[in-house]
C-alpha cells in the first residue's frame, strides 16, 4: 500500500505512467471528502493531490481564475471573496453529510474534486454547476498522457470540450492537474422570501409561478414540516418553508421581493429572511444539513422534472419511510431512509414512472455501495458507449476502477 | 486553405451510387432522397460559401428510425455521412463530401413539447432557434441564446457548434442551455442524454456532444430551457478617442459587479460602414463605440444605468447616449446588427473570423491587426463581443482579383495565431469546421488532439460521420488505441511517497 502524493503536474504523470506499465490501479484522491460516494474502491495505491496545490492565475476583471487541481476549494473560495466575486454555481460542501467536521473547511474539498463530481448548490437553478463554470483543464489520462483542452476565456468552441467531459468523471477518465474556472461577481444583496405551511404540492405549484415570473429568483427550495427546523440552527421554526431567493443590487432586490409577495400573498403567510440569515439558511440546504444527523443511513440524492418529483415521493412514502426535502424548484430532492435499506429498485422503478431523472445513493454504508449501483444504472446503448469512452482513456483500469460501476 | 485537402473519395462507394440511391429510397420513401446534381446544387455549399462540393446524394429523414437505419447502413458499408441543419454554419461543417450522404435534418422541424412549469421546450433538430422563442413568447418567454442567424439556424446545428450570441455573456452558451438531447450513433444506436431534469447522469456526454460539429452523432430531438423575458431593456451608445479606453470601460463595468445583457464594441471602420449603410446616428470621431444594454426590472436597469454612465465617463467617453425609448434602444442596435451587410457594400467580399482572447488584450491584437493589414494591403473592419473577449475581424477583400482570397485566408489565420499567442482561442462561437482546421496545431499539441479523436473513436471508429472536419489529420482508432508504454521502461517517479 504506497501513497503518492506529487507535488508538479509531472510528478502526477510520472506516477500514472507507472501505473499503467504496472497495470496497477490507483485511488484518485484530493481531500477525501466524497470519498464515501461510489463503489468503495480496493486498490493496493493511492494518488493523493492534495501536494498540488496553488491559484496559479487570477485575474477578477477577466473573471477567470486558474489553480492546481489539489488546492483547496475554501482557500479558493475566500481569494474571490476577497474581491467581491464567487462561483456563481455555488459547489456544495459534503463535509456536513458524509461526517466531515464541521469548521474544518480546508480539508473539505478540492478545486479539482469540484469538477470531478460536477458539484453545485442552490443556485444551479438559475446559474448552473461546475460543468457550466469550467473553461479549461490540464490532466492526465489512465494511458499516462498528459493532455489540456479549452482554454482561458469563456466562449470557446476550438475541439471537443473535454472539460466538460471531466465533470462528474469521478477520476475515472483522467486525473485532472490544472483547472480554469469562470468567476463572477458575487451579488450585492440577498432576500430570502419564504412562505409558510405548504404542502408539497402546493409548495410546488407556487415555486413554478415565481421561476416562470421576471422576479429572476436564484434559488426555490421547499422544506416540508419538521424538516424546517433542522436549518439555520432551527431559528426558523418547524412550519413548512417555502423559500425563494433574489439576488442582486438593492433597490432591483426589494422591487422583485415586492413583486413575488404580489404574485404569491395569496398562498399563505410571508416571511423575509435577509443578508447573513438568507445565507445561512441556503448554506445549510445546499449541504443537506437537515440530513446530516452524524450516522450513516442512506441518503439519496435525486434529479428530476421540477413538477414530477414530489409525486414520486408522494409514491415512494406508500412503501418506504422516508424523509425528504426539495431544492431546484422541486427538481432536486434529498432523500432520507428511516430504515437502513436503501430502496435501490424501488425508488428508480418510481423515478422512471415519474418521467425519469436519475437518483446517487451519496450516503450508505460500504456493503450497501458494494452491493448497489450508487450511480443511476444507463440503458445498454448509453453504457456501452460510457465503457468505450472509459476504455479509450484509461484502458488498463488504473484510474478508480469500478468506482462508477 | 484554399488548398484545402479533404479526404480522398472512396472509389467504391462512388461505384456503388446507384444501389445506395436504390436502397435509400427504401428507407426513405417519398421525396427524401434527392440524386440528381441539379437539385442537389441547392446544398453544395454552407455558410462559408468558398467552397462548394456536390454530395453523393442528399437524404432528408423524417423520422428517428430511417436517422437510425441510414446511419445504420452506412455504417456496414463504411459510407460516409454528412450531417446539415439549415446549412449556415460560417466554419464548412456542413460541407459536402463527394462521396458521402448528405442527411439533411430539414424535415425535423416541429416543437414536440412546450412545458411552462417545468420551462422547457422539447423540438425536433430543425426547428430554427427563433422558432422555440416564437413558439413560448406569447406567455412572455424566449430561448436565450440568439445567434445572429437566429431565423434560419436550426437547434439541431445550434447543439452541434455550441452556438452562442449577443446575450450569451449573461445568458451563456448553447451548452448551458440545453438540458437533454436524444441522438443516433453512427452505428444507428439511438442513445438519450439528460432531459427535463437538469445534469446528465454519468459522463457529461451532453457537454461533448455541444460543439461537437457533427463528429461525434446526429442530434433527433433536444430539450431546451426557456426563460421569462426580462420585463424591460435599455441600452447605452458610447463612443471613446481610443480603443483601450473602450477597453478599460469594458474591464470596469464588469469589474464593478455588473454582467450586462449584451456588450458590443466596433471600431472605426466597422462603425463608418454601418452609419453610411443603416444612418443609426453612429459618432464618426470615434476610434471605439461600446454599446452596453442592461436588461431586467426596470428600477434595477436605470440604476444600472447610472453606475455605467459614470465608469464610461471615468473612461474619457466622448459621446454618451441613452435609449430613452425602446425605438431608439433599436437604433443603437441596428447599426451593430447590419455591421456585415455594411460592410459588404465597401468592399466586394469580406471574410469573417471569430478569435477569442483575454479581453484586456484587445489594445495590443488590434494593433497587432493594424500591422497585418498593412502587410497584407488588405483592409480590416472589427466587431467585437467586448464582455466575452469575442471578436470578429472583417476581412476585406475582392475574390475577382486573383490571389486575393488566399491573401485573405492568410491574413485570418495571422489573427487567429495572434488570439492564440496572447492566450485566447482560434474560434469562439463559427467553429472549427475545414475553416480553422489546419490551424487546430496553433492550439493543441498531438497529444491534445489524440484525446479528442479517442473521444471521436468512442463514437464513431470508423471515422464516417463528417469526417475531414475539426481534426487535421485523422488517425485510425486502432492506431490511436496502442498503449506506447512498456513495462520496467518508464522512470519510476522521485515522488514523496507514504
Amino acid at each position: 500500500m504506497t501513497t503518492f502524493a506529487p507535488s508538479t503536474a509531472t510528478e502526477t504523470l510520472s506516477t500514472i505512467q507507472w501505473a499503467a506499465a504496472e497495470e496497477s490501479p490507483l485511488e484518485i484522491l484530493g481531500h477525501g471528502s466524497k470519498r464515501g460516494i461510489g463503489r468503495p474502491l480496493q486498490t493496493e495505491h493511492t494518488l493523493d493531490l492534495s501536494h498540488l496545490t496553488g491559484v496559479t492565475l487570477y485575474e477578477p476583471a477577466e473573471l477567470v481564475l486558474s489553480a492546481r487541481a489539489g488546492t483547496p476549494l475554501a482557500e479558493i473560495e475566500k481569494l474571490l471573496a476577497e474581491n467581491g466575486q464567487q462561483f456563481a454555481f455555488e459547489p456544495m460542501d459534503y463535509g456536513p453529510l458524509l461526517g466531515g467536521e464541521p469548521g474544518q473547511g480546508d480539508k473539505n474539498g478540492t478545486i479539482g474534486g469540484v469538477l470531478a463530481s460536477n458539484l453545485s448548490g442552490p443556485r444551479r437553478l438559475k446559474a448552473g454547476a461546475a460543468r457550466d463554470h469550467i473553461l479549461g483543464v490540464a490532466a492526465v489520462s489512465g494511458r499516462g498522457e498528459a493532455f489540456k483542452s479549452g482554454g482561458r476565456v469563456v466562449k470557446n468552441v476550438t475541439g471537443y470540450d473535454l472539460s466538460k467531459l471531466m465533470a462528474n468523471s469521478w477520476g475515472t477518465l483522467a486525473v485532472l492537474t490544472d483547472v480554469t474556472f469562470k468567476v463572477l461577481p458575487a451579488a450585492e444583496t440577498e432576500v430570502t422570501l419564504a412562505i409558510r405551511g405548504l404542502l408539497d404540492d402546493a409548495a410546488v405549484a407556487c415555486m413554478a409561478l415565481a421561476l416562470g415570473s421576471s422576479a429572476e429568483v436564484s434559488s426555490a427550495a421547499h422544506l416540508p414540516e419538521r424538516i424546517a427546523a433542522r436549518v439555520a440552527g432551527g431559528k426558523h421554526g418547524s412550519d413548512a418553508a417555502t423559500l425563494l431567493r433574489v439576488e442582486g443590487f438593492g433597490p432591483s432586490v426589494v422591487y422583485r421581493i415586492e413583486a413575488l409577495k404580489q404574485l404569491l400573498g395569496q398562498a399563505g403567510p410571508l416571511e423575509e429572511i435577509a443578508g447573513e440569515a438568507s445565507k445561512t439558511l441556503w448554506r445549510d440546504i445546499r449541504d443537506c444539513r437537515p440530513f446530516a444527523d452524524g450516522g450513516t443511513r442512506p441518503v439519496w440524492r435525486v434529479s428530476m422534472a421540477p413538477s414530477e418529483a414530489h409525486h414520486m415521493v408522494m409514491a415512494l412514502r406508500m412503501q418506504a419511510a422516508v424523509d425528504a426535502f426539495y431544492d431546484w424548484q422541486g427538481g432536486l430532492v434529498w432523500l432520507s431512509m428511516r430504515e437502513n435499506d436503501p430502496e435501490a429498485g424501488l425508488l428508480r422503478e418510481l423515478i422512471r414512472k415519474h418521467g425519469g431523472g436519475h437518483a446517487t445513493l451519496v450516503r450508505a454504508s460500504a456493503p450497501h455501495r458494494a452491493a448497489l449501483p450508487v450511480f443511476e444504472p444507463q440503458p445498454p446503448h448509453l453504457a456501452a458507449l460510457s465503457a468505450r469512452l472509459k476504455a479509450e482513456f484509461d484502458p488498463k483500469q488504473v484510474l478508480n476502477p469500478g468506482r462508477m460501476a | 486553405m484554399s488548398g484545402l485537402a479533404m479526404p480522398k473519395p472512396d472509389a467504391g462507394t462512388l461505384r456503388r451510387r446507384a444501389e445506395i440511391v436504390t436502397d435509400m429510397r427504401i428507407i426513405v420513401p417519398g421525396e427524401g432522397v434527392v440524386d440528381a446534381a441539379n437539385e442537389m446544387r441547392a446544398f453544395e455549399s454552407d455558410g462559408l460559401t468558398a467552397y462548394r462540393q456536390l454530395p453523393l446524394i442528399v437524404v432528408l429523414p423524417e423520422t428517428v428510425a430511417q436517422v437510425s437505419r441510414v446511419l445504420k447502413y452506412c455504417n456496414e458499408r463504411n459510407i460516409r455521412v454528412v450531417p446539415r441543419g439549415s446549412g449556415t454554419s460560417l466554419s464548412g461543417g456542413a460541407l459536402p463530401l463527394e462521396d458521402a450522404v448528405l442527411l439533411v435534418m430539414s424535415r425535423f422541424n416541429r416543437i414536440l413539447q412546450i412545458d411552462h412549469p417545468n420551462r422547457v421546450v422539447v423540438a425536433q433538430p430543425g426547428v430554427t432557434n427563433l422558432g422555440i422563442t416564437t413558439a413560448v413568447e406569447q406567455e412572455g418567454f424566449y430561448y436565450a441564446p440568439d445567434p445572429s442567424s437566429q431565423i434560419a439556424c436550426s437547434i439541431g446545428g445550434n447543439v452541434a457548434e455550441n452556438s452562442g450570441g449577443v446575450h450569451c455573456l449573461k445568458y451563456g452558451l448553447t451548452a448551458n442551455n440545453v438540458l437533454g438531447i436524444e441522438m443516433v450513433l453512427m452505428n444507428g444506436e439511438v442513445v438519450r442524454l439528460g432531459g427535463s431534469h437538469l445534469d446528465q447522469e454519468g459522463y457529461d456526454l451532453l457537454g461533448v456532444m455541444t460543439g461537437s460539429e457533427g463528429l461525434l452523432g446526429v442530434v433527433t430531438e433536444v430539450t431546451v430551457r426557456i426563460l421569462k423575458k426580462p420585463e424591460t431593456a435599455r441600452a447605452l451608445l458610447i463612443g471613446f478617442p481610443t480603443s483601450e479606453q473602450g477597453g478599460q470601460c469594458v474591464a470596469d463595468i464588469i469589474g464593478a459587479g455588473i454582467i450586462p445583457g449584451g456588450m458590443e464594441m466596433m471600431d472605426r471602420p466597422a462603425i463608418h460602414a454601418a452609419e453610411d449603410f443603416v444612418h443609426a446616428g453612429y459618432p464618426l470621431d470615434v476610434e471605439a463605440l461600446l454599446i452596453v444594454e442592461l436588461d431586467g426590472p426596470s428600477v434595477e436597469v436605470d440604476h444600472l444605468i447610472g453606475l455605467v454612465e459614470a465608469i464610461a465617463y471615468r473612461n474619457g467617453s466622448t459621446t454618451c447616449r441613452i435609449s430613452q425609448s425602446e425605438q431608439e434602444r433599436l437604433s443603437f442596435w441596428a447599426g451593430r446588427k447590419a455591421a456585415f451587410p455594411a460592410v459588404g457594400r465597401i468592399s466586394p467580399d469580406y471574410y469573417c473570423m471569430d478569435g477569442t482572447i483575454p479581453r484586456k488584450e484587445l489594445p495590443r491584437v488590434l494593433a497587432g491587426m493594424r500591422d497585418l493589414s498593412e502587410k497584407y494591403g488588405l483592409g480590416v473592419a472589427n466587431v467585437f463581443h467586448a464582455g466575452d473577449g469575442n471578436l470578429h475581424p472583417l476581412i476585406l477583400y475582392d475574390a475577382n482579383v486573383p490571389g486575393e482570397l488566399d491573401k485573405a485566408e492568410s491574413f485570418g489565420a495571422d489573427i487567429l495565431r495572434l488570439c492564440v499567442e496572447v492566450g485566447g482561442v482560434l474560434t469562439g462561437e463559427h467553429g472549427v469546421g475545414v475553416e480553422k482546421r489546419d490551424l487546430m496545431p496553433e492550439m493543441f499539441n498531438q497529444i491534445d488532439l489524440d484525446q479528442q479523436m479517442r473521444v471521436k473513436c468512442a463514437f464513431d471508429p470508423n471515422h464516417l460521420l463528417n469526417p475531414g472536419k475539426v481534426f487535421p489529420q485523422l488517425r485510425r482508432c486502432a492506431e490511436l488505441g496502442r498503449m506506447h508504454v512498456h513495462r520496467g521502461q518508464v522512470a519510476f517517479p522521485d515522488i514523496p511517497r507514504f
